[in-house]
C-alpha cells in the first residue's frame, strides 16, 4: 500500500440555488478515488457552506494514484426525493507522487456540471504520503516528471536525452454504449469525462514505466492526444521524450546555462562536429518526392503511404492521364528512393521502398495488418540489425508469400483485400523480438502468450474498463490488473527487448534545443496514412455487445495492436525518410490523426536532423550512437552485415572528415549545412557555400518544424506564411471513400508546398521553421492547412524573385496582363523586404576565388515542365537571372494561386506574428501577454461550389479570422502574436472549423530598431509609462526587465563570441557591446520603478505570504484606491511558449491535461452556438486556471488546446462540445525580483532560456 | 460571401479583453448593428485596417462577454472572486462603475418613486421621453432596485454601505445613497415646479438631509439606519412652531433680522414684506415633517413656501443665503426659545437646500 492520500472539504461558495422555496442549498460533499467514498455533512440552508470536514484518507496502490483523479461530487442534499447533483470537480493527484513538484493542492475550484456549466466553487485540500516502495514488479511509475514544453524545462538540465517513448490506450467510448441510450447526457458525459481521464492516467503511467526502463526520469515534449474513433472507439496515445533531468539546485545554480557544458564541449571535443560530416554518405536519397522538383530538397512528403501506394500504380495512370505538366514533378513515395538505394551495397536499405507498397493492403483489418506488420517488422529488422539474424533480402522474401499479388494488384483486385475477415490465422501479431523468426507466423494459438505483453497489457486495460459497460468497471478492472500483473512478469523478462522497442525511432518530440544539440537539419519529412476505422474488425459487435463481454480478451488483444502498428508504419516511414536525407534523427516530430466517419488519416512529421551523441544515451540515435566507436570499427560498415543500419553514415567518403578532422561549423549556421551528401543527390538541389561561414553546402531554401535555434544568424524579422487548401471530394462510403482520400493526398501535399514556397519567395525569405500541415477529412471535402514562420536566415542564400512565365506569348493582351502581375509580384516582394527589413548584405556575389561554383540554376518550375516559354529556356540556360522563380500560368489555376498569392494581406503595422515560440528578429519582449482562443465555424452554402472557390473562401476565413485577432489585440501594438496555431476540421458536410490558440506579446519597439542607446534614457522611462497604460496589467514591474530578451544574455555571454566572429553585419542585429551596459541601465530602472511602487503602494496581498509568490498581487494592489480585500483569485498567466518574458520559472509543478465535455439543450438560451462555444472555453480557462493556482502555481507555459470537438443540432436546440487542453504548471518570479537576491544579472541566462 | 456565413465566432483571452467605448455602448442599450455603425463612423476602421466585418465579430464577441459578466455585476463583489474571467482589478472597478453609472436624466424620471413593478411597467415611457434605450432604461432601473434592496435593512452608513456591496467610487456610492433615500422616503421630484432642479440638487440635498436629519447622524455609535428620518427629531420639529405661533417671537425674529440686514440688500422692502410669510413658510414645513406624507412634499414646500416668493421679489442668491444666515442666527437671541438645536438641525439642512435649489 504505497500511498495515502487525503482530502478535506474546506468550504463552498457562490453556489446554484437549488431550493427555490428558500433561494438557498443543503449542500454536501462526496469524495471518492477509486472505489472508496467519504461524504461530508451537510450544511443547511447556505449559498456559502463552510463544511471544514476532517481529512478524508483513502489508502491507495500508487498506480491507482496515478491512474484515478479524485472525484469530488457537489449535492443538493433532499429529504424525501433524491439528491441533486450540483457539479463536479476531478483533481488530478499526479503532481503530488513526484516530489519536486507540488506538494500539497489547495484552493478554489469551480464546480463543474457537464449541462449548467460552472456552478460555483469548492475550497479542498488535497496531499498524499507515499511510502517507499521497493516492489520491483512495480507497475507505477511515480516520480518521473511530465512536461508538455518541448524544450528542456527552465529549471532544469538534461543530462540525458534517452528519446522516442510511445503508448497508446484504447476503449470503447461510453457514447457508444447501449447503456448509453437509457442513461442521461450528462451520466454519460460524465462516464467519458472519467473514462479518458482514467485512460490519460493509465497512459501516463504506462509511459513512466518506459521511461523508467529506459534510465530516464521525466518525459519533455509530452503530447498527449485521444482520437473519438465512433463506433469503433476512443483511442488515447502520447508521444514524448525521455529524459534525464536534473534540477539546476537554486538560482545561483541556475546561473550557468543548462546546457552551457555541453556546448562548450563542442568547442572543445573534436568530435562534437564530425557527426554531421559523418551523416554525409554516398546515397542519400530523398525518398520520394518529385524528381526535379525542390520539394525534395527538404520537404519529405511521404504522401500517400498505404493505401495510396497502394494505389500507386493507379495513380500513375490517371497522373499520365491528367496531363503531361504534371508527371515530371509528382510526387512519388518509394518510388524515387529505388535508385540511390540500388547503389547501396546494403540490400538493407531497400525497406523503404518496400514498405511502401506493402502498406497497399494496411488499408483494412486483420489480413492486411499482418501484411503491415511484417512489413513494419522487416524495417524493424533493419534497425536492430545488431541482433537480428534476417538476412538483408528478409522483408522480401517472406511478404512475398504473404502477400504475393497484393504489390502490384490493381485497384479492383485491390479492394478484395479489404474484405479478407479476420480470420485468427492471418492476424497474427508480429513481434519486434530479435527472434530468428520474425516474419515468421506463429501458430495462431501461440498468439497470445507470445504476445508482446505490453500490448497485451494496453489491450486488457484498455478493454477492461470499457468491457465492464459499466461506469464502476470493478470486477473487471480487477481481472485487468492480474491480467496486468501477468503481463508484467513477463514483461519482466523482456525488459531488454522493450529497451531495444523504445529506441527503435530516433525520434524527438523536442523543437528547440540546447545548443550544439542540433548539429544539421536536413528538412521536413512527414507521412501520411488512410486507414479505416474497423467496424469490419469485430462483425459481431454490431450485434451483440455480448461478444465483446465474452471474448473481450481477445478483442481487446487485436484493438491497440492495430492502432500501434499503423503509427508503427507511419513512424518507420518517417524514420526511412529521414535517412534518405542523410539524417539519423527526427525532431520537432508529432503526429496527428484527422477522422471522418469511419477514415481516418494518419499523420507525422517532423524535421530530419544529424543530432550530438554526446546528450544522449548510447543507442538512442538509430545507427549513430557513438562517433567514436563508429571510427574505431569503420569495418563494420562495409561489411553491411551486423551494423547494417549504419550504413548511411560512416562510410561516407569523408568521414575521416566527419570525425573531427575539420573545424565545427559555427552554431549561427551550422545547422543549415547539409547532412546529405551533395555529390550524391538525386534531386538536383542548389547548393552553395554557407553564406555565414563560407565552409560548407547549404541548401537554398530550408523547411523545418522546430523552433528557429537561438544561435541562428537571421536578417530582419520573420512572418507568419499560411499555405491553405480545399478540395471537394464526392461522399462516399468505406474503401472507396479511403481511395478517393489518399487520392488526393498527393495533390493537396503539392499544392500546400507549392503555396508554401510562393509566400516564401514573396517575402524574400528563405527558410520556414515550425511547419505544420495540417489535413483534414470531411464527408464532401478536403482541407489543408500549413503554416510556419518564415525567416531569411543569413547563411542561406538570397532568394531570388519570382517569374511569371506565361505559356502562348502569342497573345499581346495575356502578355501585358502577364507583365502586370509580375510587375505586381515585384512591388510586393520590394514592400514586403522592406516591411520585415529584410535587407541581406550584398557582400556575397563579390568573393572573388570563392569555392562557390558558378551560381547554378536555382529556379525550378513548380507547376510544369513544359518549357515553351522563352523565359524558361532562358532560365534553364543557368544564367544571368540566378534567383528567378519561375511561376508558369499554364492554367486558370495558376492565375488563381498568384491572385491568392498577392491577396495576403500583411499584418497591420506594430503587429507581426509567427507560429514558433517567438519571432525571428525580436529580442526585447515587455511582459504584455495576452493567450487567447478563437474559434469559427462557417457554413458553406449548398451552393456548387468549386475547388477554386471553395479555395478563396478558406483562404478568405484565415485572413479574416487573422484581421480579427489583430483589431481585438490593437492595443497591445507593438506586439506580436507568438505560436499561432491554426486547428482545421470539417466537423459536418458543410461546416468548416478553424481553432486558434496563441498569445500576444509586447515588445520595446525602440530596442527593437536596434537603436537604443543609453542616452534614450528618459524617452525610454517615458514609454515604460506608456506602455503601462496600455497593458492589461499595468505596474508589473519588470516590463522592460532586462532577461525579457532571452537572446540578449546568452549572445553577450556563450555565444557572443562566435557571433562576432561570424556574423554578418546585418545579422547581428543585437549590439553585444552596449549590452553589459545596457543591463546595468535596465536594472536601474527597474529598482528606480520598484521604489515609487513600493512607497506608493498601499499593501501587498495576503496571496504573497503563500507559497507562490504572485507579483500581480503587488499591482493589484497599486492600482486600485478601493480595497478588494474579498478577493482571494490568483492571476495565472496562461501562454503556449516555453517561458513568459521578463520571469525565470522557478519551479514546475506537473502537467495539466484536462479533459471537458459540456452539453446543452437549451442552445437559444444560452446565446446560440456562439454563446454556448465562449462560455465553455472561458469556463475551461478557468478550470485550468484554478488548478494551477491551486498547485501553488501563478501560469501555465506550452498551453495547448488539444482538442475542440463542437456538434450543433440547432434544430433540437442542442449542442456538445469536447476540449482537450494541456500545459505545464509553473511558479514564476519576475526577473526583477529575482534581482534584489544576490544572484547577477547575467544568471538569468539559464539553459532554458538559451534554447529558445 | 454568399457563399458562406459565420456559423459560430468566438473570441476568449487568458485576460478577458474589454473595449470601453464598446462596454458603452453595451451599457447603452444598442443593438450590435448599431454599435457597428457608430464605431466605423468613429473611425476605428482607418486606425486598424479592419473591414466591416472584423468589427462586426468583434462587437458581437464584446457584447456577448458583457452580457456573461453581466450576471457577476449584479453582485460586484462576485467579481472579485469569481475565476470565469480574469480581469484586472482596475478594469473590473472600471466595468463595475460604468455598469452602474445612470443617466441624470433617467434618475430624474424615477427619483423618488417607488421601485417596484409597476415603475418598471413604466419605463417605456420613460425611455420614449429621455431617448435612453428601454434596455438601458431598465439595466438603470435594475441597479436601483438592486442596491436599494441590499442596503435598505442595513444598518450603519447608508454609503458605505454602498460602497462596501456594490464597489463602487465614492462619488457614484453618494448618489446612489440619495437614489435609495429618495426611494425609500418617497421624496416628490416630479412635479411640474420641481422640474428645473437637476439629479445633483436633489443628491445635495440628500446627502444634508442623511447626515442631519437621520439616526446615524446625531449619533454614530447608534447602529441604526441611514435611509429613515430621526423620528424623534421631526417630533421635535413640531416644537418650532412656536416661532410664529407666538406673536412676540415672531416679531422680535423679524425685528433682529431686519435690523441685521438693513442697508445690505437690495430687497430688503421685500424682505420685510414678506418676512412673516416666508418665516411661517419654512417653521410650518418643519411642524409637518412627522407625516409621511408632508415628508414626500418637502422638497415640493421648499419651492412653493420660500423659493417662488422670493424669485418673484427677485432675490439673488446672495440675498437668500443672507437672510437665511441671519434668520437662522437671529433665533439664538430669542430668550424665550428653547429649542435652539433641534432649530439649528432643521436650519441648517434646509438653508442648505434652498441655497442649492435657488437657480432657474
Amino acid at each position: 500500500m504505497p500511498g495515502k492520500l487525503k482530502a478535506k472539504i474546506v468550504a463552498g461558495r457562490h453556489l446554484p440555488v437549488m431550493d427555490r422555496a428558500s433561494d438557498l442549498t443543503d449542500a454536501f460533499v462526496e469524495v471518492k478515488f477509486g472505489n472508496t467514498t467519504f461524504k461530508t455533512d451537510v450544511y443547511p440552508k447556505s449559498l456559502n457552506p463552510q463544511w471544514n470536514s476532517e481529512w478524508f484518507k483513502f489508502e491507495v496502490d500508487d498506480e491507482d494514484l496515478q491512474d484515478e483523479p479524485l472525484q469530488i461530487t457537489v449535492l443538493d442534499h433532499d429529504t424525501y426525493s433524491a439528491n441533486d447533483a450540483i457539479g463536479k470537480v476531478y483533481i488530478d493527484i499526479d503532481p503530488l507522487l513526484s516530489s519536486e513538484a507540488a506538494t500539497v493542492i489547495s484552493g478554489w475550484f469551480p464546480i463543474y456540471d457537464t449541462i449548467h456549466g460552472i456552478r460555483g466553487e469548492i475550497n479542498v485540500l488535497v496531499k498524499v504520503d507515499l511510502f517507499n516502495d521497493l516492489n520491483r514488479f512495480r507497475q507505477s511509475s511515480c516520480g518521473v516528471k511530465f512536461f508538455c514544453t518541448t524544450s528542456i524545462p527552465r529549471c532544469y538540465r538534461a543530462a540525458m536525452v534517452h528519446g522516442f517513448v510511445e503508448e497508446l490506450v484504447v476503449n470503447e467510448d461510453p457514447e457508444y454504449q447501449w447503456i448509453d441510450r437509457i442513461r442521461t447526457p450528462r451520466a454519460s458525459n460524465e462516464a467519458r469525462q472519467r473514462l479518458i481521464s482514467l485512460m490519460s492516467g493509465e497512459l501516463q503511467r504506462k509511459i513512466g514505466l518506459k521511461v523508467l526502463e529506459m534510465g530516464g526520469n521525466a518525459v519533455v515534449g509530452y503530447l498527449q492526444c485521444f482520437d473519438l474513433e465512433g463506433e469503433s472507439g476512443l483511442v488515447v496515445r502520447a508521444i514524448g521524450t525521455a529524459c534525464t533531468l536534473e534540477k539546476l539546485s537554486n538560482s545561483s545554480a541556475a546561473a550557468p546555462p543548462a546546457c552551457n557544458s555541453p556546448s562548450k564541449d563542442i568547442k572543445e571535443s573534436p568530435l562534437a562536429h564530425p557527426p554531421g560530416h559523418g551523416c554525409r554518405s554516398t546515397h542519400s536519397s530523398p525518398v520520394h518526392t518529385a524528381s526535379g522538383s525542390r520539394l525534395s530538397q527538404n520537404f519529405s512528403v511521404s504522401v500517400p503511404t498505404l493505401i495510396f501506394t497502394g494505389m500507386r500504380l493507379h495513380r500513375h495512370r490517371s497522373l499520365g492521364e491528367t496531363g503531361p505538366e504534371h508527371r515530371p514533378q509528382t510526387v512519388l513515395p518509394g518510388r524515387q528512393c529505388r535508385p540511390p538505394f540500388s547503389e547501396d551495397p546494403n540490400p538493407n536499405t531497400h525497406s523503404s521502398g518496400p514498405s511502401t507498397p506493402l502498406k497497399t493492403q494496411t488499408y483494412s483489418f486483420s489480413p492486411s495488418k499482418s501484411y503491415s506488420r511484417q512489413s513494419s517488422s522487416s524495417d524493424t529488422d533493419l534497425s536492430l540489425t545488431p541482433k537480428t539474424a534476417s538476412p538483408p533480402a528478409g522483408p522480401r522474401i517472406f511478404l512475398c508469400p504473404s502477400s504475393p499479388a497484393l504489390s502490384t494488384e490493381p485497384p479492383p483486385n485491390h479492394s478484395n483485400s479489404f474484405q479478407l475477415s479476420p480470420g485468427p490465422g492471418t492476424a497474427q501479431r508480429f513481434t519486434p523480438l530479435p527472434l530468428p523468426l520474425s516474419g515468421h507466423q506463429y501458430p495462431p494459438g501461440l498468439r497470445k502468450s507470445v504476445s508482446f505483453s505490453e500490448d497485451l497489457l494496453l489491450a486488457a486495460s484498455g478493454m477492461g474498463s470499457g468491457g465492464s459497460a459499466g461506469k464502476e468497471g470493478g470486477p473487471l478492472k480487477t481481472l485487468l490488473r492480474q491480467q496486468t500483473q501477468s503481463a508484467l512478469e513477463q514483461r519482466g523478462a523482456s525488459s531488454s527487448r522493450i529497451f531495444v522497442r523504445t529506441r527503435e525511432f530516433p525520434f524527438f518530440t523536442l523543437t528547440s534545443f540546447p545548443p550544439g544539440f542540433l548539429i544539421h537539419v536536413g528538412g521536413v519529412v512527414s507521412a501520411r496514412s488512410v486507414k479505416l476505422l474497423d467496424r469490419i474488425h469485430n462483425p459481431a459487435l454490431g450485434n451483440t455487445r455480448s461478444y465483446k463481454l465474452l471474448d473481450w480478451n481477445s478483442f481487446a488483444a487485436d484493438e491497440p495492436e492495430t492502432r500501434d502498428a499503423w503509427w508503427e508504419e507511419i513512424r518507420q516511414e518517417i524514420k526511412s525518410h529521414a535517412r534518405a536525407l542523410g539524417c539519423h534523427a527526427v525532431v520537432g516530430y508529432s503526429e496527428s490523426t484527422s477522422i471522418c466517419e469511419e477514415v481516418c488519416i494518419l499523420s507525422a512529421s517532423g524535421t530530419a536532423a544529424v543530432l550530438h551523441p554526446k546528450f544522449m544515451q548510447e543507442g538512442c540515435l538509430d545507427g549513430y550512437s557513438d562517433p567514436s566507436r563508429l571510427s574505431r570499427q569503420p569495418a563494420t560498415f562495409s561489411a553491411g552485415s551486423e551494423k547494417g543500419e549504419f550504413d548511411i553514415f560512416p562510410q561516407s567518403k569523408d568521414s575521416s572528415a566527419a570525425l573531427g578532422l575539420e573545424e565545427p561549423s559555427p552554431p549561427s549556421c551550422g545547422f543549415c549545412h547539409i547532412p546529405y551528401d551533395e555529390l550524391n543527390i538525386p534531386f538536383p538541389a542548389h547548393l552553395t557555400y554557407c553564406y555565414h561561414c563560407r565552409r560548407q553546402k547549404v541548401p537554398d531554401v530550408l523547411f523545418t518544424t522546430i523552433d528557429m535555434p537561438a544561435e541562428a544568424a537571421v536578417t530582419g524579422k520573420g512572418c507568419l506564411i499560411q499555405a491553405r487548401l480545399c478540395r471537394l471530394k464526392k461522399k462516399a462510403q468505406g474503401e472507396v471513400n479511403a481511395t478517393a482520400i489518399s487520392n488526393l493526398l498527393p495533390f493537396m501535399e503539392y499544392e500546400l508546398h507549392t503555396q508554401l514556397m510562393n509566400k516564401l519567395k514573396l517575402r524574400g525569405m528563405n527558410a520556414l521553421f515550425g511547419l505544420r500541415i495540417q489535413i483534414s477529412v470531411g464527408e464532401n471535402m478536403l482541407v489543408g492547412l500549413a503554416s510556419a514562420t518564415a525567416v531569411y536566415l543569413t547563411a542561406l542564400p538570397t532568394p531570388g524573385g519570382i517569374q511569371i512565365a506565361g505559356k502562348t506569348p502569342s497573345d499581346i493582351t495575356y502578355e501585358q496582363h502577364i507583365s502586370n502581375m509580375q510587375k505586381k509580384i515585384n512591388d510586393t516582394i520590394a514592400k514586403n523586404k522592406e516591411l520585415y527589413e529584410v535587407n541581406p548584405p550584398e557582400v556575397i556575389e563579390e568573393v572573388i576565388g570563392s569555392p562557390i561554383p558558378e551560381p547554378r540554376q536555382r529556379s525550378r518550375l513548380f507547376r510544369s515542365h513544359s518549357e515553351s516559354s522563352d523565359e524558361v529556356s532562358e532560365l534553364d540556360l543557368s544564367h544571368g537571372k540566378k534567383d528567378a522563380f519561375v511561376l508558369e500560368i499554364d492554367d486558370t489555376d495558376a492565375v488563381e494561386d498568384i491572385h491568392s498569392l498577392l491577396t495576403d494581406t500583411p499584418a497591420p503595422a506594430g503587429f507581426y506574428s509567427c507560429n514558433t515560440e517567438i519571432m525571428p528578429g525580436i529580442y526585447n519582449w515587455t511582459s504584455g501577454l495576452q493567450m487567447f482562443t478563437s474559434v469559427r465555424v462557417f457554413r458553406l452554402s449548398n451552393a456548387n461550389l468549386t475547388n477554386q472557390g471553395l479555395n478563396k473562401i478558406f483562404n478568405d476565413l484565415c485572413e479574416n479570422l487573422l484581421k480579427s485577432l489583430y483589431f481585438k489585440l490593437r492595443s497591445m501594438i507593438p506586439c506580436c502574436l507568438c505560436h499561432l496555431n491554426f486547428t482545421v476540421a470539417v466537423p459536418e458536410d458543410e461546416l468548416i472549423q478553424v481553432a486558434v490558440t496563441a498569445v500576444a506579446m509586447t515588445f520595446d519597439k525602440d530596442q527593437a530598431q536596434e537603436n537604443w542607446k543609453l542616452g534614450a534614457d528618459k524617452t525610454h522611462m517615458k514609454a515604460i509609462v506608456e506602455n503601462e497604460e496600455q497593458l492589461q496589467f499595468p505596474l508589473e514591474l519588470c516590463t522592460e526587465s532586462p532577461s525579457t530578451n532571452p537572446f540578449s544574455p546568452c549572445r553577450g555571454t556563450g555565444l557572443q563570441e562566435s557571433a562576432n566572429a561570424h556574423a554578418t553585419p546585418r545579422a547581428a542585429s543585437v549590439d553585444y557591446s552596449s549590452f553589459a551596459d545596457r543591463w546595468s541601465s535596465w536594472i536601474e530602472l527597474i529598482r528606480l520603478k520598484a521604489q515609487t511602487i513600493r512607497r506608493g503602494s498601499i499593501k501587498t496581498t495576503s496571496s504573497l505570504e503563500k507559497a507562490s509568490p504572485l507579483p500581480e498581487g503587488r499591482s493589484r494592489s497599486l492600482r486600485s484606491t478601493r480595497s478588494y480585500a474579498g478577493s482571494t483569485v490568483a492571476v495565472v498567466k496562461m501562454t503556449p511558449l516555453s517561458f513568459i518574458p521578463g520571469t525565470r520559472i522557478i519551479k514546475y509543478l506537473g502537467i495539466i491535461n484536462m479533459f471537458f465535455i459540456r452539453e446543452t439543450t437549451s442552445l437559444r438560451e444560452e446565446g446560440g452556438v456562439s454563446g454556448f462555444l465562449h462560455a465553455f472555453i472561458a469556463e475551461v480557462f478557468a478550470m485550468v486556471r484554478a488548478h494551477v493556482a491551486a498547485l501553488g502555481g501563478n501560469a501555465v507555459v506550452s498551453y495547448s488546446m488539444k482538442e475542440c470537438v463542437f456538434m450543433e443540432n440547432p434544430n433540437k436546440n442542442q449542442a456538445q462540445c469536447l476540449i482537450n487542453v494541456s500545459g505545464d504548471a509553473v511558479i514564476f518570479m519576475r526577473e526583477s525580483e529575482l534581482e534584489a537576491t544576490p544572484a547577477p544579472p547575467q544568471t538569468s541566462c539559464s539553459g532554458g532560456e538559451v534554447t529558445t | 460571401m454568399g457563399k458562406m456565413s459565420v456559423e459560430l465566432d468566438v473570441f476568449v483571452g487568458n485576460t478577458t479583453i474589454m473595449d470601453e467605448e464598446v462596454y458603452q455602448f453595451w451599457l447603452d442599450g444598442y443593438t450590435v448593428a448599431d454599435a457597428v455603425r457608430v464605431r466605423m463612423e468613429g473611425g476605428v476602421l482607418q486606425e486598424c485596417e479592419a473591414s466591416a466585418e472584423v468589427l462586426h465579430s468583434d462587437t458581437m464577441d464584446q457584447f456577448r462577454t458583457f452580457q456573461m459578466c453581466e450576471r457577476l455585476l449584479h453582485c460586484p463583489s462576485k467579481l472579485a472572486n469569481q475565476l470565469l474571467f480574469q480581469i484586472p482589478p482596475h478594469r473590473q472597478a472600471m466595468l463595475i462603475e460604468r455598469y452602474y453609472a445612470f443617466d441624470d436624466a433617467f434618475v430624474r424620471e424615477v427619483l423618488g418613486k417607488k421601485l417596484s413593478k409597476g415603475t418598471k411597467k413604466d419605463l417605456d415611457d420613460v425611455s420614449a421621453k429621455t431617448g435612453i434605450t428601454l434596455k438601458s432604461c431598465r439595466r438603470q432601473f435594475d441597479n436601483f432596485k438592486r442596491v436599494f434592496k441590499v442596503v435598505e435593512e442595513l444598518k450603519g452608513s447608508l454609503v458605505e454601505n454602498i460602497q462596501q456591496h456594490f464597489l463602487l467610487s465614492d462619488k457614484l456610492a453618494r448618489d446612489y445613497a440619495a437614489i435609495v433615500f429618495f426611494a425609500n422616503n418617497r421624496f416628490e421630484t416630479g412635479k411640474r415646479k420641481l422640474q428645473y432642479l437637476s439629479f445633483q440638487d436633489f443628491a445635495f440635498c440628500a446627502v444634508q438631509l442623511i447626515n442631519n436629519w437621520t439616526v446615524g447622524a446625531v449619533d454614530n455609535m447608534v447602529e441604526d439606519m441611514d435611509v429613515d428620518l430621526d423620528k424623534e427629531f421631526l417630533q421635535d420639529l413640531k416644537d418650532l412652531k412656536v416661532l410664529i405661533t407666538d406673536k412676540d417671537m415672531l416679531d422680535q425674529h423679524k425685528s433682529l433680522v431686519c435690523t441685521a440686514l438693513r442697508g445690505k440688500t437690495k430687497v430688503f422692502n421685500e424682505m420685510e414684506a414678506n418676512f412673516k410669510n416666508l418665516s411661517r413658510g419654512l417653521v410650518n414645513i418643519a411642524a409637518k415633517l412627522m407625516n409621511a406624507k408632508d415628508v414626500r412634499d418637502f422638497f415640493i414646500d421648499l419651492v412653493e413656501k420660500f423659493i417662488e416668493p422670493c424669485r418673484s421679489d427677485r432675490w439673488t442668491a446672495g440675498d437668500i443665503k443672507l437672510f437665511l444666515t441671519h434668520y437662522t442666527n437671529s433665533v439664538h437671541i430669542l430668550d424665550t426659545f428653547k429649542h435652539q438645536v433641534v432649530w439649528d438641525r432643521y436650519m441648517g439642512v434646509v438653508k442648505s437646500c434652498i441655497l442649492k435649489m435657488y437657480h432657474d
